[in-house]
């Protein structure tokens, strides 16, 4: 949440935040068209029914049983013109979404790829073309399309950019796709919008729109050329070890990394050791094998399959953390 | 029942002490018993909605940690759902009502009946009885396999859910039979009052639908209990299956909840403008209509998650059919107002109410039908809002509706139309404060079950939980002249409305037989104009 991105409330319109994508315009257009078209039936329809009201009070002697005239309680006519005018109307409405959600389902063959990855509570993205990494940013060329490829390593999760108008549920053992093309530089919002648990309002993150050049320049920058101790720090917040282990020794769903490198750890099943490299290799690699004292067993996923300097690094990073 | 001793006494004073109640099988007396037993699950899961808006004043933590916020508003949502709102209208007011409505001495199972009471007492104790098991968070909706990995009271909570749908079921077969076989001398189809075609319609989705959520619950149950793997990826299932099987109820169950209200809302506005329904035959059979395509458009809860285009297609268009059954109500209760004399009494405040703020959760609807706005709009605060416009503005205010206008026939006592009144217009007003600022919420983009947000929604969050205090204090004064009337209320007389249907052709309150000879029907429900000449 500490990330400057783009203000959701003050940009845009009274309804909408600002649009930066190729899906922009259409969206909006159809939000105000069933808006507008919403506003002129309940005017019509509030406004009849006030008029009744007036005309038909009790006090106004207006009634059929007032003027003895035969109740007027049936007309096909106006009935079926009732039935088929809002029928004409919602169709119309229905073939424009169906077409501006075609234009979000057909992808571009020549788009960039990222892997998405969802796990509680945390997005990682993998630029497939240079294998370059980031928890922290979704970071992408302006007016370029991009092909996210998503899924979760846990339970369901739902990855929504409110400024692109696109949304797509990111499910464990399956991949969903979104594609987009953001056409203005800048920072905006990334957040989950299906319930993942307790820290589902946490699961934020940016989306960086950069040039094409800057782009060039990220993308290549890989983990080969970081020191241990830099790929460390990137990766506790990237790989989301940041929501459930503080660095300052406050006490959250796991234990703290503050002091943690060669500390006697005391385990649930009363055995104990102390903390060293390969302790905390094993506590990335098999969890759920001893659970510390007084924590919640089953409470982290494996993390089996990141990369030996990736772990190496995390284990560089714990030491400094005294 | 013929012969009891009581037949012609009173219902209220047929029998004493608390036996007579809990073993009556007077359609009258479950019907009370469950209205006591929903207003309090009401009044559960309106605290909870208190805390729950409360908690959101500010993005960081006032009352509640994120787990117990996540508790909150699950429980709030199932509580609200599944104890209140499902059996809200046909349990409490449509055990009451309908065998009177048509003209019967009970309903045609009334064993079945009781037996269905005990068995959503059974169901709200085992969840509410999760609450001391670590109490849910998964929200209402269960989504696997956050459901079956999650380390909190899932298994009660679904046991609850499972024994509450076989109340459902017993209460709606027995309607079913009951239309079908009760129905007095004369009482055709087409004389029924259109109460008993939303009733009828409801209680076909009821026996059809919730078989479903059963078995899905079950599945559930044994999924956490035995790993059988039908959900849970890890062990080979799919997640995906769980939301289609949820759904396939779930929808339809909104319908169970819509129905009703409808039902409700056209008996209300014919007996305050004292003339026959428009439309009487559209009418009825959009009930059905809506009964029927109910089942068919639970795939618009799963536009973005990865289910086909050409599903997510043939979901968007059966969606849009749905909304015409429902614009064809609307505008009938609207033309119904033409030639009539209309009373501003209470019920027909809530009317009133209720068509705007059914309204603006069928236009909401739309933005949400249509698949490009629904990419941007789904799980945000903008579903929160149509859905409350929908499940409060329609059911509720219906349900409030049919309160005050089948009150002093349940009781035989009025209550103080004044406090009535602002009670009303109060629970409008914080409403629309409540809801409305959701929709903006959420069409900005604030996402569905956040404890904390983005500081920059304070502001709107804010005003709408100002909107949820006013709903808090118009519930009391509810609270305060509906405990008047019982205890002090003027008595009140047999037809306290004028109404020409059959249920205030008896006295207020009935008699334990409801009528003292059946009567015979030998004309339309709403015959006003024969009725004003009769009287003279």
């Amino acid at each position: 949440m500490n990330e400057k991105v783009l203000s959701l409330t003050k940009s845009g319109t009274y309804w909408l935040p600002e649009s930066i994508s190729n899906f922009g315009q259409d969206v909006d257009s159809l939000f105000y068209f069933i808006l507008w078209c919403s506003v002129a039936f309940f005017v019509g329809i509030v406004g009849v029914s006030i008029y009744f009201l007036v005309h038909y009070h009790q006090s106004k002697k207006n009634s059929h049983l007032d003027t003895n005239e035969k109740e007027f309680s049936h007309n096909n006519a106006i009935e079926i013109t009732w039935t088929v005018l809002p029928l004409i109307l919602v169709m119309v409405i229905f073939v424009w979404g169906y077409k501006g959600y075609l234009n979000m389902a057909v992808i571009p063959e020549n788009g960039i790829d990222v892997r998405v990855n969802g796990r509680k509570w945390v997005w990682n993205y993998t630029h497939t073309r240079t294998g370059k990494t980031d928890g922290a940013a979704l970071v992408v060329p302006v007016n370029y399309p991009i092909k996210l490829t998503m899924s979760s390593v846990d339970v369901l999760h739902s990855f929504f950019l409110p400024n692109l108008r696109i949304k797509r549920d990111v499910i464990p053992n399956r991949y969903t796709i979104l594609w987009f093309e953001a056409n203005k530089i800048g920072s905006y919002p990334i957040l989950c919008t299906e319930y993942c648990g307790t820290e589902h309002s946490n699961m934020l993150s940016v989306l960086k729109v950069v040039s094409m050049e800057d782009y060039q320049v990220y993308a290549n920058s890989t983990d080969e050329n970081m020191t241990p101790l830099e790929l460390g720090k990137k990766y506790y917040k990237g790989l989301g070890c940041s929501a459930c282990h503080s660095i300052d020794g406050s006490d959250m769903i796991g234990p703290t990394w503050k002091g943690l490198y060669g500390k006697l750890r005391e385990f649930s099943d009363g055995t104990s050791t102390i903390a060293d490299e390969n302790y905390i290799r094993e506590s990335i690699i098999y969890p759920n094998k001893r659970i510390v004292k007084g924590y919640p067993a089953g409470a982290m996923n494996s993390y089996k399959g990141q990369k030996d300097i990736v772990i190496d690094g995390i284990i560089e990073y714990i030491k400094t953390l005294k | 029942m013929s012969e009891s001793k009581y037949a012609n006494t009173n219902y209220l004073k047929a029998g004493k002490g608390l036996k007579s109640w809990l073993f009556t099988l007077d359609h009258k007396r479950i019907g009370i018993m469950y209205l006591i037993a929903i207003l309090a699950s009401f009044a559960l899961g309106g605290i909870l909605a208190l805390l729950v808006r409360y908690e959101l004043m500010s993005p960081n933590q006032l009352i509640m940690t994120k787990e117990q916020y996540n508790k909150a508003f699950t429980l709030h949502g199932a509580v609200m759902v599944f104890l209140f709102i499902i059996p809200s209208i046909p349990a409490a007011i449509g055990n009451f009502v309908i065998p009177l409505m048509l003209g019967a001495k009970d309903v045609a199972l009334p064993r079945l009946n009781l037996a269905s009471f005990y068995f959503w007492v059974a169901g709200a104790a085992l969840c509410l009885g999760s609450i001391v098991f670590g109490a849910v968070d998964t929200g209402w909706t269960f989504y696997t396999p956050y459901s079956t990995t999650t380390d909190t009271g899932v298994i009660g909570m679904a046991l609850g859910v499972f024994v509450l749908g076989f109340s459902s079921i017993f209460t709606g077969l027995n309607f079913i039979v009951t239309i079908h076989k009760m129905r007095p001398k004369g009482m055709t189809w087409f004389r029924m009052p259109l109460f008993l075609w939303g009733m009828y319609s409801t209680s076909i989705i009821q026996v059809l639908a919730t078989p479903v959520i059963g078995i899905t619950v079950l599945l559930l149950i044994l999924e956490r209990v035995i790993g059988i793997g039908i959900f849970d990826p890890a062990l080979g299932g799919d997640p995906v299956l769980f939301q289609h099987f949820f759904w396939f109820y779930s929808h339809p169950a909104v319908y169970i909840m819509i129905l009703p209200a409808m039902a409700v809302i056209s008996e209300v506005v014919t007996t305050h403008c004292k003339r026959s329904i428009f439309g009487y035959v559209f009418m009825a059979y959009s009930s059905l209509a809506i009964a029927v395509i109910s089942f068919l458009v639970w795939g618009h809860h799963m536009f973005v998650n990865g289910q086909s285009d050409f599903a997510a297609m043939l979901f968007s268009f059966l969606t849009f059919l749905v909304a015409i059954p429902s614009g064809i109500k609307v505008f009938n209760w609207v033309a119904t107002m033409y030639q009539g004399k209309i009373a501003l009494t209470t019920p027909f405040l809530y009317f009133l109410s209720f068509l705007g703020l059914f309204l603006v959760g069928g236009f909401t609807g739309i933005f949400l039908g249509a698949l490009a706005t629904d990419v941007h709009l789904h799980d945000t605060y903008f579903v929160v809002a149509h859905f409350h416009y929908v499940m409060m503005g329609g059911t509720v205010i219906a349900f409030l509706a049919a309160l005050h206008h089948w009150w002093p026939k349940m009781f035989g006592k009025m209550y103080n139309a004044f406090w009535a009144k602002l009670s009303c217009l109060m629970i409008f007003v914080g409403f629309n404060i409540t809801f409305f600022t959701q929709f903006v919420l959420g069409s900005k983009g604030m996402p569905r079950r956040y404890a904390s947000y983005y500081e920059e929604f304070q502001t709107l969050h804010q005003i709408s939980t100002f909107g949820s205090w006013v709903l808090g204090a118009a519930f009391i004064i509810m609270g305060i002249y509906f405990v008047h009337s019982l205890v002090k209320g003027k008595d009140a007389s047999e037809n306290p409305w004028g109404s020409s249907t059959l249920e205030w052709q008896t006295a207020s309150p009935p008699i334990q037989q409801n009528f003292v000879t059946i009567p015979v029907v030998d004309g339309g429900p709403y015959d006003y104009a024969k009725r004003a000449k009769k009287n003279g």
